[in-house]
C-alpha cells in the first residue's frame, strides 16, 4: 500500500470540507445538539431521582461514546458517498488507485473527522454538565479502539453495500446506528433486554463497551477478557467488511456495474 | 516496429446473451493516434472500460506497455491517462483541487510546477480557483484533458475528447495531441463521431460494428478502398448496412 493515493483521497475530503461549511457543519453539530440534549435530560433525572447514582456519567457518557461510534462510521460513509454523489468512480478506479487504498483513504478521513467530534463533545460535554471523562479510568482508551473499529467495519460494510445496490441504498445506511442501538443496550444493561435479542447483543464488539463502562461507574470491575474479545470481534468484523467490499468491487468491475455507476438504483 | 504501447487481444465481453465486444484485437504503437469508430452501441465505451480495468473482460488480455492490466493494473494504469464526456470531473472541486487530488494518485512529481503548465497550456489558469461544475461544457473539457496530461502518459484513452468544444478550441487540441503524440512517443487512442476531424488527426482508424472489427486502415484511403467519396459516408454503410459493407 502506498501513501500518496491514500493522501489524496483524505485531501480531497479536506478540500470539500473547506469549501463548504454545509459539510464541516454536520461533523460537530449532530454530536454537540446530541450533548446538551442529554445533559439537559441527565441533569433533570439527576433532581429528581434518588441521590447517589451518577447520571452525567452513565447517560451522558454512553450518549459521547455512542455518538463517537456514529462518527467513526459515518466518516466512511459520507466520504465514498462523495464519489456516489459526483459520479467520480470511473475517474477514481480507472487510475493505479487500489481498492486497498481507496479504503485506507475513506478510513483516515474518519479518524480526523470522527476525533474532531470527539474532541468537541468532550470539551462541551465536560464545560457545561461537568462530565469527568476520567471517570472511565484507563479503561477509556480501549473503549474508544473497541468503538473506533467496530464503526470502521460498519462504514466499510455500508459503503459497499451501497456500491453494489446503488446511490439509492444510502437511505439504507444513515438509519444503521438507529437499528443497532436497542441491541447495544447504550443506556440500559443487557440483562434488560429479552433473551431472543441478548444473542444479536453479544455478537456485537459495542455490548461490551456499554457493559464495562455501566460496571466501572458503578465501582465493580469488569473483565478485561470481555474487552480482548469485544476488540477480536470488531477486528474480526473489520476483515469481513474489507473481504465483502472487495468482493462487490470485483462484482461491480465483472458486471460493468462499476463503469455505469449513476443509474438512480442497480439490480 | 517498436513495442507497442497498447495490445488489445481476442478481448471479448458478454453482458448475459448479448455479446458488446467480440474477439477484438489491435494494437497502438507510441507516436501514433488511432481512431476507434462505431456507430452507437458498436463497443467503443466498452472496450476502454476494458482497457482501463473497470470493467473484466469475458476473454482476451490487455497489456498497456507489456503489463497484463488484469494481473498488473496499478503498474499499467500509472502511464496510462484517459479523458471521457460522460467522466467529468468531480463539479464540487476546484480546477486547481482536482488537478493536485489526482496529481497525488498518479504520484507527479514537482506537482505545482506541473499544474500550472497545463493550466497554462489549456488556457485554465483565469480557473484555477472556479468549481468545475461552475465551468462551461468547453472549459470542463479542457480541464479533464489537463488532467488526462498530469501523468504524462504513454498511452492516452480519449473518448470524443473535443465534442464540447468550439471548432476553434477543437482545433488547438487537436494540434496538441497530435504534437504529444509526435514529439513524446504518446499512444493516443481516438473515439469521435466527428469524421473530418478523424481524417485530420488519425493515423490508422478502426470501425467497429456490432462489437467487432469490420475494418481497419487509414482514415485518407479507406474510403475509397470501399468505394465511399468520404470516411462520412463509410461511417454511414457501417451504421447501417454492415454485414453488406463486411461481405463487400
Amino acid at each position: 500500500m502506498r501513501w500518496h493515493p491514500i493522501l489524496a483521497i483524505v485531501l480531497r475530503q479536506f478540500y470539500l470540507m473547506r469549501g463548504s461549511p454545509a459539510r464541516l457543519f454536520p461533523l460537530v453539530i449532530w454530536v454537540a445538539v446530541d450533548i446538551l440534549l442529554w445533559g439537559f435530560i441527565t441533569k433533570y433525572l439527576g433532581t429528581v431521582a434518588a441521590p447517589g447514582f451518577n447520571f452525567v456519567s452513565t447517560l451522558l457518557g454512553a450518549v459521547l461514546l455512542w455518538d463517537f461510534f456514529g462518527r467513526v462510521m459515518l466518516g466512511i460513509t459520507t466520504a465514498f458517498f462523495e464519489d456516489v454523489w459526483s459520479r467520480n468512480f470511473l475517474n477514481i478506479f480507472a487510475t493505479p488507485l487500489r481498492t486497498s487504498e481507496y479504503v485506507a483513504g475513506l478510513v483516515l478521513t474518519s479518524i480526523l473527522t470522527s476525533s474532531l467530534a470527539l474532541v468537541v463533545m468532550i470539551a462541551l460535554a465536560t464545560a457545561v454538565f461537568g462530565l469527568s471523562i476520567f471517570a472511565y479510568g484507563v479503561m477509556l482508551a480501549p473503549f474508544l479502539l473497541v468503538l473506533f473499529l467496530s464503526g470502521i467495519a460498519l462504514g466499510i460494510f455500508s459503503a459497499a453495500v451501497v456500491l453494489r445496490l446503488g446511490p439509492a441504498a444510502e437511505w439504507l445506511i444513515w438509519p444503521i446506528p438507529a437499528l443497532l442501538s436497542p441491541f447495544v443496550g447504550v443506556f440500559y444493561p443487557l440483562s434488560t433486554l429479552p433473551a431472543w435479542m441478548h444473542v444479536i447483543a453479544y455478537a456485537l464488539a459495542p455490548s461490551y463497551v456499554f457493559e464495562g463502562m455501566r460496571a466501572i461507574i458503578a465501582g465493580a470491575t469488569f473483565p478485561a477478557t470481555h474487552l480482548l474479545w469485544s476488540a477480536c470481534l470488531a477486528a474480526l468484523y473489520i476483515l469481513l467488511a474489507a473481504g465483502f467490499f472487495a468482493r462487490v468491487y470485483r462484482y461491480a468491475v465483472r458486471t460493468g456495474l462499476l463503469a455505469r455507476y449513476s443509474a438512480e438504483t442497480v439490480s | 516496429m517498436a513495442n507497442p504501447v497498447l495490445s488489445v487481444s481476442a478481448l471479448g465481453k458478454r453482458f448475459g446473451d448479448k455479446v458488446a465486444v467480440d474477439g477484438v484485437s489491435f494494437e497502438v504503437q507510441p507516436n501514433e493516434i488511432v481512431g476507434l469508430l462505431g456507430p452507437n452501441g458498436a463497443g467503443k465505451t466498452t472496450i476502454i472500460n476494458m482497457i482501463l480495468g473497470v470493467l473484466e473482460p469475458t476473454a482476451g488480455a490487455v497489456a498497456i506497455e507489456g503489463r497484463d492490466v488484469a494481473s498488473e493494473r496499478a503498474q499499467a494504469l500509472a502511464c496510462t491517462n484517459f479523458t471521457a464526456v460522460y467522466a467529468p470531473l468531480p463539479g464540487n472541486l476546484t480546477v486547481y483541487q482536482n488537478l493536485r487530488f489526482f496529481a497525488l494518485i498518479y504520484n507527479v512529481k514537482d506537482t505545482a510546477a506541473r499544474i500550472d503548465e497545463l493550466l497554462d497550456q489549456f488556457e485554465l489558469a483565469a480557473f484555477r480557483n472556479v468549481k468545475c461544475g461552475l465551468l462551461s461544457s468547453g472549459e470542463q473539457a479542457r480541464a479533464a484533458l489537463a488532467k488526462a496530461m498530469l501523468n504524462r502518459p504513454h498511452l492516452l484513452l480519449l473518448d470524443e475528447p473535443t465534442a464540447s468544444l468550439d471548432p476553434s478550441k477543437a482545433r488547438e487540441i487537436r494540434a496538441q495531441i497530435r504534437e504529444l503524440a509526435r514529439r513524446h512517443g504518446v499512444g493516443v487512442l481516438w473515439t469521435s463521431h466527428n469524421m473530418t476531424e478523424v481524417q485530420e488527426v488519425c493515423d490508422r482508424v478502426l470501425f467497429l460494428s456490432r462489437g467487432a472489427i469490420l475494418l481497419e486502415g487509414d482514415p485518407r484511403t479507406l474510403p475509397r478502398e470501399h468505394g465511399k467519396s468520404s470516411l462520412e459516408d463509410l461511417f454511414v454503410s457501417v451504421a447501417r448496412e454492415p454485414l453488406t459493407l463486411e461481405a463487400g
